[in-house]
């Protein structure tokens, strides 16, 4: 061959190295997560385009940040993980995306912080379809364009079919504390006032019946979304909130039961107050499970001096993800450790922690 | 849900509260009252029903938890059936946590057997039919409840003519433990809170001889805190009145004579045991249901080797004195201590339909030490004499 023609033909070879093509396949197969060009296109055709962000676009094995930036925001850092598995992948109010991008947002919320950069890891099962992927990475866009928070780094693994259920995806995320906000489970104190923000119990029941398994329908969406905002609403009235938790898995008994023994107090509710929609409550008796203990995704847990409880409320009820919100009991000196509730006979019972998972009983 | 609702209005339940006190007032002794079933025991506790009751009233948990009654060596049998590789075991969701002496269906499922959890036992023949080179087997348990579901699961199989399905039967029968419990002599109790989901199968006839044979009064409840409140007042007129007849509370739902086609499916597919182990009461005669020899092609009992061997209760569990009123939970040797819901020795710990575990689970501090038995009757020893049930 002359050299001209060459020459040619390296350029044409070159072009075709450098191009970062559009992915053609239909479905996840190994060379996917082998580290080669198939990778390489899957990462910058369905990841880096919808992410859209300058700190990834740089495709370093890391994100770098300016702290003098990061210092703008406060004085720590909060920094936080978390793995999604959900089944189905898109159930009514959500998908694991947003699960994804939400979960891991309210984690850095809750304690004060303003949630700003986030990792996005997926683990994909051979098999899995491309375009699915593609929903559910658009709607990790959408959920962090409406958290303010900038997807910066990854990884995507994929593994042989059966290894993994479809698609995992795990998030860690950094957010930075305001000065003065120290929100700890340490801090309550008997008289506080335990308040949440709506209803309990939806994402649980509608991931329930999405599963297809019960004979049932019911229009119960998903609660899924960032609490960063109401949080913000929250310390602007309130900078000194003693303790603040989402109450996802294991739901509000599990949250108050670790928050009793952090700080040794006891805790009363009212069962009365504490708000449940009729439908979550009929899928509840049905299956004998108890809506204290289902899983919410956009429900916050917080904790105020009683002093400062009637203008939290009124600020969390201003704002559109806390316009349900109620106070649902109070922090009490003893028994310590126990989280009790009177129920609406004016009896108290004991609302212990769960053994195991809620298991649907046989009658 | 307003249908619930109504059964939960608390100024409802305070009229009945008054009602109870004042009946109380008129009884010259303590009275201790009997809820059968585990839901009514899970909704007392639930609900707070026991703490707004007068001191001189005592309700005492009986043996109605279908998964609490499994025994140990049941629950072995059927690990030993999820350990063949080409077996599928099907089950409900709370029974996957019960122990039997080694391990439990979860923890079986951790390492490697194929256990599925389903909410109607119909689903099982959807599995077979999706999965033709294994064997399914159904882990059936249950009062009359539960029976006729899974009675009808064997009638479709045939039907359908899957012969990739069978069913391992431990169906469990409320009248002859009742007998067994009515039997013992350190039983004190006054009457029954009789089970609603049994007798909507059962009606409640088969509970005449309690009235006329025993001489005590049961009335049939349904399971929201108003319709336990209700039977309870129904019992103490009863008592008040000193009659002692079979009461019928539950009546929207609960017929004299059962439901007459659930019972001939049951006694289609099914055949009475000689006698059956119950955990923490023993073996009692006549108490559990096996296959009938027309469905023997869907016995797992005959399609695989089983290991049948029978496991003893703990020693130091007290079961068999909690279940019928001598002792109280927390008076129990190991309560809350090696016997917890993470670690169930005894049954009445098992699922949080059992006493025990109720106590563990939802407390009743003020309840604990207040209403405890009075006189402690000396425990017998001795098998009893109808049912040879054993107390250890």
């Amino acid at each position: 061959m002359d050299f001209p023609l060459k020459n040619q033909l390296f350029q044409k070879i070159e072009q075709h190295r450098r191009h970062q093509g559009k992915v053609q396949d239909t479905h996840i197969t190994l060379a996917h997560g082998s580290g080669g060009k198939a990778m390489r296109d899957l990462i910058s055709d369905v990841f880096v385009n919808s992410f859209d962000n300058p700190i990834l676009s740089q495709l370093e094995d890391q994100a770098t940040f300016n702290l003098i930036s990061l210092l703008q925001h406060g004085d720590r850092l909060a920094f936080t993980t978390d793995s999604y598995v959900v089944d189905p992948l898109f159930f009514p109010g959500g998908d694991i995306g947003e699960l994804a991008v939400y979960g891991t947002v309210n984690d850095l919320a809750v304690s004060g912080a303003k949630p700003l950069y986030l990792t996005c890891s997926v683990i994909l099962e051979e098999g899995f379809a491309i375009e699915t992927l593609r929903r559910v990475v658009t709607s990790m866009k959408a959920a962090a364009q409406k958290a303010g928070v900038q997807i910066v780094t990854g990884d995507t693994k994929v593994v042989h079919r059966g290894a993994a259920d479809k698609l995992f995806i795990n998030t860690a995320g950094i957010g930075v504390i305001p000065q003065g906000v120290s929100i700890s489970a340490h801090n309550i104190q008997p008289g506080d006032a335990v308040i949440i923000n709506g209803e309990l119990g939806n994402h649980g029941t509608a991931i329930l019946i999405a599963r297809g398994e019960l004979a049932l329908e019911t229009n119960i969406e998903s609660d899924c979304q960032p609490l960063h905002s109401l949080v913000e609403t929250i310390l602007q009235v309130c900078p000194k909130v003693h303790a603040m938790r989402d109450a996802t898995r294991g739901g509000l008994a599990t949250v108050l039961n670790e928050f009793a023994l952090s700080s040794n107090i006891g805790i009363r509710l009212d069962e009365q107050s504490i708000p449940v929609r009729e439908e979550v409550k009929g899928v509840c008796e049905i299956l004998g499970l108890d809506p204290l203990y289902l899983a919410n995704e956009g429900k916050l847990v917080v904790v105020v001096g009683r002093e400062n409880a009637k203008n939290v409320l009124s600020a969390m009820q201003s704002h559109p993800a806390g316009k349900d919100a109620c106070i649902v009991g109070e922090v009490i000196p003893s028994p310590p450790g126990i989280v009790l509730l009177k129920t609406a006979f004016g009896a108290e019972r004991i609302v212990d922690m769960l053994v195991g998972e809620q298991l649907p009983r046989i009658c | 849900m307003k249908y619930v609702d109504e059964f939960r209005e608390p100024e409802k339940a305070e009229a009945l509260r008054r009602q109870i006190a004042k009946l109380c007032q008129q009884l010259a002794k303590p009275i201790k009252i009997m809820e059968v079933c585990g839901g009514h025991t899970h909704s007392i506790f639930k609900y707070g029903i026991e703490e707004i009751l007068p001191d001189n009233l005592e309700l005492i948990h009986g043996p109605g938890c279908p998964v609490c009654v499994m025994p140990k060596g049941r629950l072995d049998d059927a690990i030993a059936i999820s350990q063949n590789p080409n077996v599928i075991l099907v089950t409900f969701g709370d029974t996957m946590r019960v122990p039997g002496s080694k391990t439990s269906l979860l923890q079986a499922k951790a390492t490697g057997a194929d256990i599925r959890m389903v909410y109607s036992p119909l689903d099982s023949l959807q599995i077979a039919k999706d999965n033709l080179n294994k064997e399914v087997v159904f882990f059936a348990l249950g009062f009359e409840t539960t029976a006729p579901s899974t009675a009808f699961t064997i009638l479709q199989a045939a039907a359908e003519e899957i012969h990739n399905f069978s069913m391992f039967c431990n169906h469990v029968l409320v009248i002859p433990a009742l007998q067994a419990l009515l039997n013992n002599p350190d039983l004190q109790l006054d009457g029954f809170v009789g089970p609603g989901h049994v007798s909507m199968v059962i009606g409640t006839d088969p509970y005449q001889f309690i009235s006329q044979q025993y001489h005590k009064p049961i009335v049939i409840s349904g399971f929201e805190p108003l319709d336990i409140l209700q039977s309870i007042w129904m019992l103490l007129q009863q008592l008040v009145e000193k009659r002692c007849e079979v009461e019928n509370q539950y009546n929207r739902i609960v017929q004299k004579a059962g439901n007459t086609i659930a019972l001939q499916a049951i006694n289609k597919v099914f055949a009475v045991r000689d006698s059956f182990d119950w955990r923490g009461l023993g073996e009692i005669p006549y108490s559990g249901l096996k296959m009938n020899p027309e469905y023997a092609q869907f016995d797992a009992e005959l399609k695989f080797t089983i290991p049948n061997i029978k496991v003893a209760d703990h020693k130091a569990c007290q079961c068999g004195e909690i279940l019928k009123g001598v002792l109280k939970p927390w008076e129990c040797k190991v309560f809350g201590t090696a016997c917890t819901p993470e670690t169930p020795i005894g049954s009445c710990m098992v699922s949080s339909e059992g006493a025990c575990a109720a106590y563990y689970k939802y407390g009743r501090l003020s309840t604990i030490g207040k209403k405890t038995t009075t006189e402690k009757p000396k425990i017998t020893q001795e098998p009893l004499p109808a049912c040879g049930m054993s107390l250890d």
